[in-house]
């Protein structure tokens, strides 16, 4: 047994740090050391806002390493060190500064966007544009994201999440284009029905793993796979197609079926943000407060405890998938009902995966995973402006992204680079079970 | 101690239930409903030297008989009371339906069926390579899921190294060398810093895809001599070859595939037949009791996931430089994964994943040979078809099966 995954059996239930990692009461500072003292010597503690931010870190600097070693402006630079060693390393700073300047100002806030809009009083739109973009790339994010980390704290590794929310997408444009219904009615259903489409979905691997063993991580895998290759087929056949086009593009969803603008049309954020927050809120209550969340905490720690207390592992299995994919699948009823209206192959971007480090990186709480969202958002969406004004793929961000999630996998990894000090955090907790867990 | 694989009754009538589902596809659509006296021709020969005459059948006839053959063995299923056989039961079965299947698609056309067989060896050495990884590191104690990303970027590397030296065992080199490095992260990862294994697996996957995006557009796209890659030629074994039908089937191939078949000879009689294949097993099922016996567990972990990449890493390889050359976006596209259920199917052993291993590749070659021929089945189902079964093997065929006793287990010397 090592140190993260040690003492299954033992785990507290859920997934909270032990107590003495919490701030201020740090055993290891002592009761008389001064507040600054204390406030100080958490940095160098191995606890779960130092891990978290010094994986980040890391990713960054090996991303632009990453960004250094493909760039023939800086190569060239470093062939000729010799004769000009001064514009070698500026431009291997700059090119990196540069790289991620683009994303912070494409994704967050523009300083020259502020200045023009202060000094001429108009286009205060543009200001808020990337932020506004953000959330709304986070969205689909946050519905994947719980869904995920739903399974994760039950001890159930969904990748399907991609398979989930074209589920979920498909069934909210067959309600939207199918029904005819004055809106407070019908995008009310519209939503019901990608839950329903990704609950359907994710009710598969559910019930395979739970009648016959099969393992969850193979059975979703395959699952995103056929879906894409379904959506492929509908999109070319009616009802779906587009009446009038060869392309494998599907009909328009109608007006009522979309997603109001929260701050008028200039601004894409819209109401499913709401809803992916309120959906957060309640996993939050729902894990926390309801017994059957806590019977999915249960098992996820130690199913054999759940056995024995007359908890069906079977059934709490098929729930979570169920579950996990009605968040997924309302992720793609997100982004269709939200931005798209229409549905196209291949659909859903990297959201599967994207999910998959958004609840690693929240730790599997609902606040953790909103914040987790955001920060892949922006570095998503960010990265288009770097593209644009740098050249640099966007394939970088994911490069990163996968980078964080390394370092936030492996704690002790990052504790040792950093020779923090170990406190009774463990980092995160997650168990995926063997093939016949 | 249960048995290896545990066939309970009510699966055993599951499969005949299904066996007699598609008897009735047999005997309706492939059969009653097609025209008298289609025909459907099977050229069998390759090998001019030793012409083999086309072989014509009527597609009718053969559909109905292979279907009242099926239903007949849905009965012997669904009627007994014991589970002995049931396997080969149901394997006969589905040989039937295939059979038919290919009379029926093939009907008024003709069907080179050396060349689709050949094929799916070509598309089944992948799958080999992977699950023999899969084997050598669950042998050990590790869940691999990183093969799908060792697969990607052992591609990746095995491309960009023969496009750049011109030398393709240099390829070959890099394609394993990329996939012993990310089994090394794996096992670093997993066994040094106990990071959970299957999800250090699925990030390998993320980060491979990923890594060879970004190369693909920021190295791959400028620089395309990077990507002109040769392929290796088929190897024709002296003799062996001229054979009628099995012989260009099995030994005009190129050297993947005889490097698989050797690995596999290779690796099945190193696990069952040597110390060092005991120890691995016994670390595999108990790792405290080996480890009572003063065998070092985590080094002979450290040294079967290092190896297991480099395996897997072959398969990448024989991916791009093994049969289509150039590197494409994903180009594994989740046979990473097809090689673990292969592996699962296979009950762990080398020889069982070959079974499974060709029957997806059977699937995967039979997709692009029906895409030819224009078969009236939507594209997209045929391309669905290799994940569908790769579904229904892990879950219904397989039953509950027992991996090795401390697989995804973490160990800890006490």
């Amino acid at each position: 047994m090592s140190a993260t995954s040690g003492g299954r059996g033992a785990a507290p239930v859920g997934d909270e740090p032990a107590p003495a990692s919490e701030p201020g009461v740090t055993p290891a500072s002592g009761p008389q050391a001064p507040w600054w003292s204390r406030t100080v010597r958490l940095f160098g503690e191995a606890n779960p806002l130092v891990l978290t931010v010094l994986a980040m870190l890391s990713a960054v600097v090996l991303g632009g390493v990453l960004i250094d070693a493909t760039s023939t402006t800086v190569l060239h630079a470093w062939s000729r060190i010799g004769s000009h060693p001064g514009r070698a390393l500026s431009l291997t700073v700059t090119t990196v500064a540069d790289a991620y300047g683009a994303i912070f100002t494409g994704s967050i806030i523009s300083p020259s966007a502020v200045s023009h809009a202060v000094s001429t009083g108009k286009g205060w739109t543009g200001v808020f544009t990337p932020l506004s973009e953000t959330a709304t790339y986070a969205t689909p994010l946050i519905f994947a994201g719980l869904g995920v980390a739903l399974g994760f704290s039950t001890g159930v590794f969904n990748i399907g999440a991609q398979g989930q929310l074209i589920g979920g997408a498909l069934a909210a444009l067959y309600a939207g284009f199918e029904l005819h219904l004055p809106i407070g009615i019908h995008l009310p259903l519209v939503v019901l029905a990608g839950a329903a489409g990704g609950a359907a979905v994710g009710f598969v691997p559910g019930i395979l793993k739970a009648r016959t063993g099969a393992h969850e991580v193979i059975v979703t895998i395959m699952l995103n796979y056929v879906m894409i290759y379904l959506l492929d087929y509908l999109l070319t056949v009616q009802p779906f197609q587009q009446p009038g086009q060869t392309n494998a593009v599907s009909r328009v969803l109608s007006g009522t079926a979309r997603q109001p603008h929260l701050f008028g049309s200039g601004l894409s954020v819209n109401l499913s943000f709401i809803l992916a927050l309120a959906m957060g809120a309640a996993m939050s209550w729902f894990m926390r407060s309801s017994t059957l969340g806590f019977s999915f905490r249960v098992i996820g720690s130690n199913p054999d405890a759940g056995r024995t207390a007359g908890m069906s592992v079977a059934k709490v299995t098929t729930l979570v998938m169920t579950f996990s994919g009605l968040l997924a699948g309302m992720a793609g009823m997100a982004t269709l009902t939200g931005t798209d209206f229409y549905l196209s192959s291949p659909y859903g971007g990297n959201i599967g995966f994207d999910a998959i480090t958004v609840a690693l990186l929240g730790r599997n709480k609902p606040v953790g995973v909103l914040l987790g969202s955001l920060l892949w958002a922006s570095l998503e969406y960010g990265a288009k402006n770097m593209q644009l004004n740098t050249g640099i793929p966007v394939d970088l961000a994911s490069v990163v992204q996968a980078l964080i999630v390394f370092f936030i996998a492996t704690p002790l990894l990052v504790r040792d680079i950093y020779h923090l000090r170990q406190t009774g955090a463990r980092g995160v907790q997650l168990f995926t079970k063997g093939w016949s867990g | 101690m249960r048995a290896e694989r545990v066939v309970s009754i009510a699966r055993v009538r599951g499969m005949g239930i299904f066996l007699g589902l598609i008897s009735l596809v047999m005997l309706l659509p492939f059969g009653f409903e097609v025209p008298a006296r289609t025909e459907a021709t099977f050229e069998i020969s390759q090998a001019p030297a030793l012409p083999v005459p086309a072989l014509s059948m009527d597609v009718r006839l053969v559909s109905v008989v292979l279907g009242l053959v099926t239903a007949a063995l849905c009965g012997v299923l669904v009627l007994r009371r014991s589970t002995r056989g049931a396997y080969a039961v149901f394997t006969a079965g589905v040989l039937c339906f295939l059979w038919s299947f290919l009379v029926w698609v093939g009907r008024g056309n003709s069907l080179n069926f050396v060349a689709l067989l050949g094929l799916s060896l070509i598309s089944a050495t992948p799958i080999v390579y992977g699950s023999l990884s899969g084997v050598l590191c669950e042998r050990s104690g590790v869940v691999n899921i990183a093969i799908e990303g060792q697969f990607l970027l052992g591609a990746f590397c095995a491309v960009v190294v023969d496009s750049a030296t011109g030398s393709l065992w240099a390829g070959v080199a890099a394609g394993a060398a990329v996939g012993a490095l990310l089994g090394w992260v794996l096992a670093f990862l997993a066994l040094r810093y106990g990071a959970d294994q299957i999800i250090v697996g699925v990030l390998i996957d993320a980060f491979a895809l990923g890594f060879t995006n970004y190369m693909l557009e920021q190295v791959l796209s400028p620089h395309e001599n990077l990507n002109s890659p040769g392929t290796f030629p088929a190897v024709a074994l002296p003799g062996l070859s001229r054979i009628p039908i099995v012989g260009p089937i099995l030994f005009d191939q190129n050297v993947f595939v005889y490097g698989a078949a050797m690995l596999l000879v290779l690796v099945n009689v190193a696990l069952f037949r040597t110390r060092w294949g005991l120890r691995v097993r016994a670390v595999g099922e108990h790792p405290q009791a080996a480890a009572t016996v003063g065998i070092h567990v985590l080094s002979v972990r450290y040294r079967n996931v290092v190896l297991g990449g480099l395996v897997a890493g072959l398969g990448g390889a024989a991916l791009s430089i093994g049969s289509t050359g150039q590197f494409s976006q994903d180009m594994s596209a989740g046979l990473g994964f097809v090689a673990l259920a292969a592996m699962i199917f296979g009950r762990w052993r080398p020889y069982g994943a070959l079974g499974a291993a060709l029957l997806f590749g059977f699937a995967r070659s039979l997709v692009g040979f029906l895409g030819v021929l224009g078969v009236a089945i939507p594209a997209p189902f045929l391309s669905m078809a290799p994940y569908v079964i790769t579904i229904a093997v892990v879950a219904g065929l397989v039953g509950r099966v027992r991996p090795p006793g401390a697989d995804g287990v973490p160990y800890r010397a006490e």
